[in-house]
């Protein structure tokens, strides 16, 4: 299984000519930990959203190359990509409050997920259900089954989320901003979380997210897009090696708990990272 | 305590049935920058929406320089006190221009020469001049983030209540909103109260910081204490364990190399 993209294109027409989100990126992700770290407008969603063809409809995407397991993405009919979407490829939003069902139990939406992709009786779905809740570390999956997302914390829906994701067992997961709406303390378990799933399972894993460090954390890789475009790619461990302006700026202007400093650093944006 | 701009004891705010705070008690004094920190659910927010007059349901003794402060509070608290929220997005009133936005509080509190002073509030929070006209939508959301801050500052308050003001922006916008709140309590002598829950934000801006846990204030310490981990209470020595990890990933001793590649000189 990989993931190949060569000269991805996301254009958007606008009353004032094309504005183009994405711009002729390339990459190639196979069964590992990729993280895309960006700020918002630098195109990173678009991208991952480019993979699954789920692009506002109002976007054109092209490509010399975009394909998923050999499968060309880009020419692929409705009824192909459905296999794609969820079945073998995840997709985790950010807010959890958002992307589940409000008024279905938490144990019934990953039954749903699970029963569209493997078939099965409805008894067998639920059983499914609760041993995924179990898996994403919930201490009393029957009961949190039957709960619906308003009953739930951030951090628990978040975890039914990832749960429903993994009822189909997919080869690839692609997690938008998964912890961008949680706080610390439960950012870090639901990023562990995922990280050990994604080794366990062997699943190929992209981490969208505009915190560096924390990506790094995780990722094996990290692909640094600003404007549209990769400016940089490094090894998780190399970000002190980072070469490019804007990835030392990303790093500089964080507050930091063992380097105070007066003053942040501002980001002095380039004319020349543009090209 | 005397000489405190804001003296908190023993509040209690519950909501039904659930004790949201249970008994928090801290004191700020004027020109101190203090922050609060916890996870969602352990009552920091809930905190600063009482003092901000939001929540007149609380028990406890609550002075403003001295004041005690009852439930209703009077239009001149409002200018004494202003409040930053944490979604920009949501924060300004998406069908009325900056103008306007700006205008409301000078016209409510009877300022004169409200022009001049809408002009110099944009130029403090360094804003262009012809963002004035324009509407929110039209405004990135650290620029928003900025007339949410010219908003508070424009009726002349002593004191803000910052509720996690930057976690909804990119890290490179959230570097420029803290630099400027920093210059903006040394140029006009203000009073903060922070609530978040990035220890390492909250800590940059921050001279003490309490430390909260389901409703309760378990620790308070001051930044640096909490930057040579002089904490006791475990909730603490989580949270910052955490911030210092996710900090590491940097690089050891990445960051000098950052800074010696950018500006020639050895840190």
């Amino acid at each position: 299984m990989s993931v190949v993209a060569r000269n991805l294109c996301v254009t958007f027409d606008t009353p004032h000519g094309p504005v183009e989100a994405v711009r002729g990126i390339s990459f190639q992700i196979g069964r590992e930990k990729v993280g895309i770290v960006g700020e918002s407008g630098s195109g990173k969603s678009l991208t991952a959203r480019s993979i699954l063809r789920l692009l506002p409809g109002q976007a054109r995407m092209t490509a010399d190359e975009l394909s998923f397991d050999g499968i060309d993405v880009a020419q692929a009919s409705e009824r192909a990509m459905r296999r794609i979407r969820g079945k073998r490829a995840g997709l985790i939003l950010q807010d959890p409050k958002h992307s589940l069902n409000p008024v279905m139990s938490a144990g019934r939406q990953i039954a749903e997920s699970w029963r569209v992709h493997r078939g099965g009786s409805r008894r067998e779905a639920m059983e499914a259900a609760v041993d995924l809740l179990a898996q994403v570390q919930i201490r009393n999956p029957a009961q949190v089954a039957e709960r619906y997302p308003h009953e739930l914390s951030g951090g628990m829906g978040q975890r039914v989320m990832i749960a429903m994701m993994l009822a189909p067992d997919p080869e690839f997961l692609i997690a938008d901003e998964p912890t961008s709406a949680l706080d610390a303390t439960v950012q870090a378990e639901i990023m562990r979380l995922i990280e050990e799933l994604a080794s366990e399972r062997g699943m190929g894993l992209m981490l969208i997210s505009h915190d560096l460090p924390l990506v790094s954390h995780f990722c094996d890789r990290v692909l640094v897009m600003y404007a549209g475009q990769i400016v940089e790619e490094l090894k998780a461990g190399e970000l002190g090696r980072a070469r490019h302006g804007y990835t030392q700026g990303l790093l500089s202007c964080l507050p930091s708990l063992s380097h105070p400093r007066e003053r942040l650093n501002v980001m002095q944006r380039e004319a020349e990272w543009l090209a | 305590m005397a000489g405190m701009m804001l003296d908190v004891e023993d509040l209690r705010i519950r909501f039904g049935t659930l004790e949201a705070v249970r008994g928090a008690s801290f004191a700020i004094a004027e020109g101190e920058s203090f922050g609060l920190v916890g996870e969602s659910g352990s009552g920091k927010s809930t905190i600063l929406r009482a003092l901000a007059g939001l929540n007149r349901d609380w028990d406890g003794t609550v002075r403003l320089a001295g004041e005690p402060l009852g439930r209703l509070r009077d239009r001149a608290f409002f200018r004494r006190v202003q409040m930053v929220f944490q979604d920009p997005y949501g924060s300004l009133h998406p069908r009325q221009t900056i103008d306007r936005i700006l205008a409301e509080p000078l016209i409510v509190h009877g300022f004169g020469d409200i022009d001049a002073r809408i002009c110099r509030a944009l130029e403090e929070v360094s804003l262009p001049a012809a963002m004035r006209f324009r509407y929110p939508h039209q405004l990135s959301g650290g620029q928003r983030q900025r007339v949410a801050i010219a908003r508070a500052l424009i009726s002349e308050p002593e004191v803000l209540l910052l509720d996690e003001p930057t976690s909804a922006l990119d890290v490179s916008v959230q570097a420029e909103v803290l630099n400027l709140l920093t210059d903006l309590r040394r140029a006009r002598g203000l009073t903060y109260l922070m609530v978040g829950h990035n220890l390492a934000v909250v800590t940059h801006l921050c001279e003490r910081i309490a430390v909260m846990s389901h409703g309760e204030i378990v620790e308070t310490v001051t930044a640096e204490d909490l930057r040579q981990g002089r904490v006791q209470h475990p909730h603490t020595v989580e949270l910052r364990a955490l911030s210092l990890d996710l900090a590491e990933a940097q690089g050891q001793g990445g960051e000098s190399d950052l800074s010696q590649a950018r500006t020639g000189t050895a840190p």
